[in-house]
C-alpha cells in the first residue's frame, strides 16, 4: 500500500534495460558494418532505398499500429516532405543559404508535418471506415494536383535538384551513394529513437487506448479526437522525413511519390512486418523492399506474388511476421520451444513443394503465349509443355495435401507446449 | 484520498430532463438530486432508462431538454471528456475496458489526466513517480496486482468487472457512477466486489444502478426508482420500502 512496496513491483532488473539497449547499438552497429561486408554499388542502393522504406513504415505504424488509424493515403505525406527537400536544396543553392546537405530531411519533415497539420483535423474527427475513405480522397486528390500545379511539382517530370551542389559538411560531397547511404542511416537511426520514445509518452499510450476503446478514452478524460490528430502529425513529420531522404538519394520528387501505389506499398510493408511490435515494420520494409527489388528482376508477375502473400499474411497471420516471432518467446522462456520444432522441420518439405507448384502454375500462365523458359531455382520449364503443367499439377495438390497434414501436427505440437507453457505461467 | 467538495449545492443535480429518439420519449421529467458523499442507488425494471440516465449525466447521450448539474455547475451539452474533467467518472455496464492492452496499462491510462500529463509527447510515462505510484496503488485495492500484465482482454470476467471499477476510480473524481458493478457476478464475488466499492468510495460521492436488491438496500444511502423514464419516488431505503407506489410499479411485481 506504501510508496516503498508499490515502486518495488515496477522496478527493471538490470537485465532488461541491457538487452534493450543491447539491440538498438546492435542495429547501430549492423548499419555502420553493412557497406563494408556488400560493398557492390547494387547492394548500396538496396541498402540506401531499405532505410527510407523503414522510416515510412514506422512513420505508417504511428497510424496504423498505435492509433488504429487505417490510411490509404499516407504517401501524400512522404511525397510532399519530398517536394519540400527539393525545393529547399535548389533554394539552398541559388541562395547561397549555408545549410549542408544532412538538415534536408527535416524540411522535408517539415513539408510533411504542416501539411497533416492542416487536413489532419478534419480528417481524424472520426477513425474508422470513415477516415479510410478520406485518406483515400485526399491521396488521390494531392496526386493529380500535382500534375495540373506544375510550378510547385514540375508536371510529369517533376522537380530535379542536384545534391552535391550544397555546401560541404566535414568533407562529404554526399556524390558518392556510399555517402547517402550513412545519410540515411543517420536519419534512420534518429527517427527510429524518436519514434520508439513517442510510444513511451502519455500521447503513445493514449494512442493505444484510442486505437483499443475510443469511446472509453473519453471517460478518462482524454478527447480522441485530438489524441487522433497529434498522432497524425508525427505520422505526418516522419513520412516527409522518409520523403526527403528519397529526394536526396534521387534527386529528384514527382508525382509518383504521393499516388496510391506508394501508400499501398507502406500498408503492405506495414502490415506483412507487423502492426503490433515495434520493430515489425522493420521487417517488413526490408522485405518487401528486398522482395520489390528482387522480383522485378525475375518475373513480370511480382505483383500478383505481392497478393499472394499479402492475403496469406492476412488470413493465417494477422500478426505479421513480427507477430509470429513473439508467438514463440513464452515457448522459449517455458523451455517448450524445442518440443515444436521437429514438427516445422517435417512441414518445409510440402510447404515448399506447394510454393513451388504455386510459383510455376503462375509462371506458366504468364509465360505461355511469350513462350519464354521457366528457370526455377535453376531447373529449366517449358511453359508450353505439358510436362511442366504435370509437374505444377502434382506439386500444387500433392503438395497442399501433404502440408495439410504436416500443418495439423504443428497446431497439435502448439498446443501441447501452449499448455506446458501456461502451467509454468509464461502465457496467460 | 480526497474528501467530498464543500458547499451548498448537491453533487448531481437533474432537472426536468428528457430524452426522445425521434417520437419516442425515452426518459421524460427527470429529476434527481443526489448529496454530495451520498451513496444514491437507481433501481427500476428492465428497459426503465436506467443506462440512458447515466449516459445522459456522464454526456454520453445529449438531452432533449433540461439541465444537468455536477457541484452546481451546468453540464448539459458538454463532451464526455469535459465532464470526466470536472471530476465525475462512470463505469459502464458491459465491461468497456482497453483490450489489448495491459492491466497495468488500463489502469495507467486514467490516471495520465488526472496528473496533469495530457497529451505530453515529451515525457517518459514510465519514469512518472506519482503515476507509477497512483497506478500501483489502484492495482492494489483492486486485487489485480498479480495479473498487471495480463492483456485486459484475457482476465476473466469478474476480473474484468474489477478492473472496469479501478479505471472509473482512478482519475480521483469526486463523483463516481457505477452501471451494474456486479452483474453476472457470483454472490462470493458480488460480496467481495461490494466491500472493493464501499471501500474505494469512501468520502466520495456514488450513484450505482443495481438489480441485486440486497446490494442496493445494503449500499445506498438513498434509492430512487425508475419507471419507464420517470422518478417515482426517492429516498431512503425504508422510505423506499413502504412507498405505496413502488411496491405497486416494481417491488411488488419482481421482489415478492
Amino acid at each position: 500500500m506504501t510508496a516503498a512496496t508499490t515502486s518495488s513491483v515496477t522496478a527493471k532488473p538490470a537485465g532488461e534495460n541491457l538487452r534493450f539497449y543491447g539491440i538498438w547499438l546492435i542495429g547501430i552497429a549492423a548499419l555502420i558494418v553493412l557497406p563494408q561486408v556488400f560493398s557492390s554499388g547494387g547492394s548500396l542502393t538496396s541498402f540506401s532505398l531499405i532505410g527510407i522504406a523503414i522510416v515510412f513504415a514506422l512513420s505508417y505504424n504511428i497510424l496504423l499500429g498505435q492509433t488504429g488509424l487505417l490510411s490509404f493515403g499516407h504517401a501524400v505525406h512522404y511525397g510532399l516532405g519530398g517536394f519540400a527537400a527539393c525545393h529547399m536544396m535548389n533554394a539552398v543553392v541559388s541562395r547561397g543559404w549555408p545549410i549542408p546537405l544532412p538538415f534536408i530531411p527535416l524540411f522535408g519533415g517539415i513539408g510533411g508535418l504542416v501539411f497533416a497539420m492542416i487536413i489532419g483535423w478534419v480528417m481524424t474527427k472520426r477513425a474508422g471506415t470513415v477516415f479510410a475513405m478520406i485518406s483515400l480522397g485526399i491521396g488521390e486528390l494531392v496526386a493529380s494536383s500535382s500534375l495540373i500545379l506544375r510550378s510547385v511539382f514540375g508536371g510529369e517530370s517533376g522537380i530535379t535538384t542536384d545534391r552535391t551542389a550544397l555546401p560541404k559538411m566535414l568533407g562529404w560531397s554526399f556524390g558518392p551513394q556510399l555517402q547517402v547511404y550513412y545519410l540515411i542511416s543517420f536519419w534512420l537511426v534518429l527517427s527510429a529513437i524518436a519514434m520508439y520514445a513517442l510510444t513511451r509518452t502519455p500521447l503513445g499510450r493514449i494512442s493505444n487506448a484510442v486505437r483499443d476503446n475510443p469511446e472509453r478514452v473519453q471517460f478518462i478524460g482524454y478527447d480522441p479526437h485530438v489524441v487522433r490528430y497529434l498522432a497524425y502529425c508525427f505520422a505526418g513529420f516522419f513520412a516527409g522525413v522518409a520523403g526527403g531522404l528519397t529526394a536526396i538519394n534521387f534527386e529528384i520528387a514527382n508525382s509518383a511519390l504521393l499516388g496510391a501505389i506508394q501508400s499501398g506499398l507502406v500498408l503492405f510493408s506495414t502490415f506483412i512486418g507487423g502492426t503490433a511490435f515495434f520493430f515489425g515494420p522493420i521487417l517488413g520494409a526490408i522485405l518487401v523492399t528486398y522482395l520489390q527489388l528482387g522480383l522485378t528482376n525475375l518475373t513480370t508477375a511480382w505483383q500478383l506474388y505481392f497478393g499472394i502473400i499479402f492475403i496469406g499474411i492476412v488470413m493465417y497471420a494477422p500478426g505479421g511476421i513480427a507477430g509470429l516471432l513473439m508467438m514463440h518467446r513464452p515457448l522459449i522462456r517455458a523451455g517448450t520451444l524445442w518440443t515444436v520444432i521437429p514438427s516445422y522441420l517435417v512441414a518445409i518439405v510440402p510447404t515448399v513443394a506447394l510454393a513451388c507448384g504455386v510459383i510455376l502454375t503462375i509462371e506458366t500462365v504468364a509465360r505461355y503465349s511469350g513462350g519464354d523458359p521457366i528457370n526455377l531455382f535453376g531447373i529449366p520449364f517449358n511453359p508450353t509443355s505439358p510436362m511442366t503443367w504435370l509437374t505444377a499439377a502434382v506439386l500444387v495438390v500433392g503438395g497442399a495435401f501433404v502440408a495439410r497434414l504436416t500443418w495439423r501436427r504443428i497446431a497439435e505440437a502448439w498446443d501441447r507446449a501452449a499448455t506446458v507453457a501456461r502451467d509454468r505461467g509464461y502465457l496467460a | 484520498m480526497s474528501g467530498a467538495v464543500s458547499g451548498k449545492s448537491p453533487a448531481i443535480e437533474v432537472h426536468a430532463v428528457e430524452k426522445r429518439f425521434g417520437n419516442v420519449g425515452i426518459i421524460r421529467d427527470l429529476n434527481l438530486s443526489v448529496a454530495q458523499g451520498e451513496r444514491h442507488a437507481i433501481i427500476g425494471p428492465n428497459g426503465a432508462g436506467k443506462s440512458t440516465t447515466f449516459n445522459l449525466i456522464s454526456g454520453h447521450i445529449k438531452p432533449t431538454s433540461g439541465e444537468v448539474r455536477l457541484n452546481g455547475d451546468l453540464i448539459s451539452g458538454l463532451q464526455p471528456f469535459e465532464i470526466n474533467r470536472r471530476g465525475l467518472s462512470r463505469s459502464f455496464q458491459v465491461t468497456n475496458v482497453f483490450a489489448r492492452m495491459s492491466v497495468w496499462e488500463n489502469v495507467r491510462c486514467a490516471v495520465l489526466w488526472a496528473t496533469g500529463h495530457r497529451y505530453a509527447f515529451w515525457k517518459n510515462v514510465d519514469s512518472l513517480p506519482e503515476v507509477r505510484e497512483r497506478t500501483a496503488q489502484i492495482l492494489d485495492d483492486i486485487h489485480l496486482t498479480h495479473r498487471r500484465d495480463v492483456p485486459a482482454g484475457l482476465l476473466t470476467y469478474a476480473e474484468q468487472r474489477e478492473l472496469e471499477i479501478g479505471i472509473t476510480i482512478a482519475s480521483g473524481a469526486t463523483v463516481v457512477m457505477l452501471d451494474e458493478p456486479t452483474a453476472g457476478m457470483s454472490h462470493a464475488e458480488t460480496d467481495r466486489a461490494v466491500s472493493l466499492i464501499r471501500r474505494l468510495t469512501e468520502g466520495k460521492t456514488l450513484v450505482i444502478v443495481e438489480h441485486d436488491m440486497s446490494v442496493v438496500f445494503g449500499l445506498a444511502d438513498r434509492i430512487s426508482v425508475l419507471v419507464y423514464g420517470h422518478i417515482i419516488a426517492s429516498g431512503t431505503p425504508e422510505e423506499i420500502r413502504r412507498d405505496p407506489k413502488v411496491k405497486e410499479a416494481y417491488l411488488g411485481e419482481e421482489a415478492h
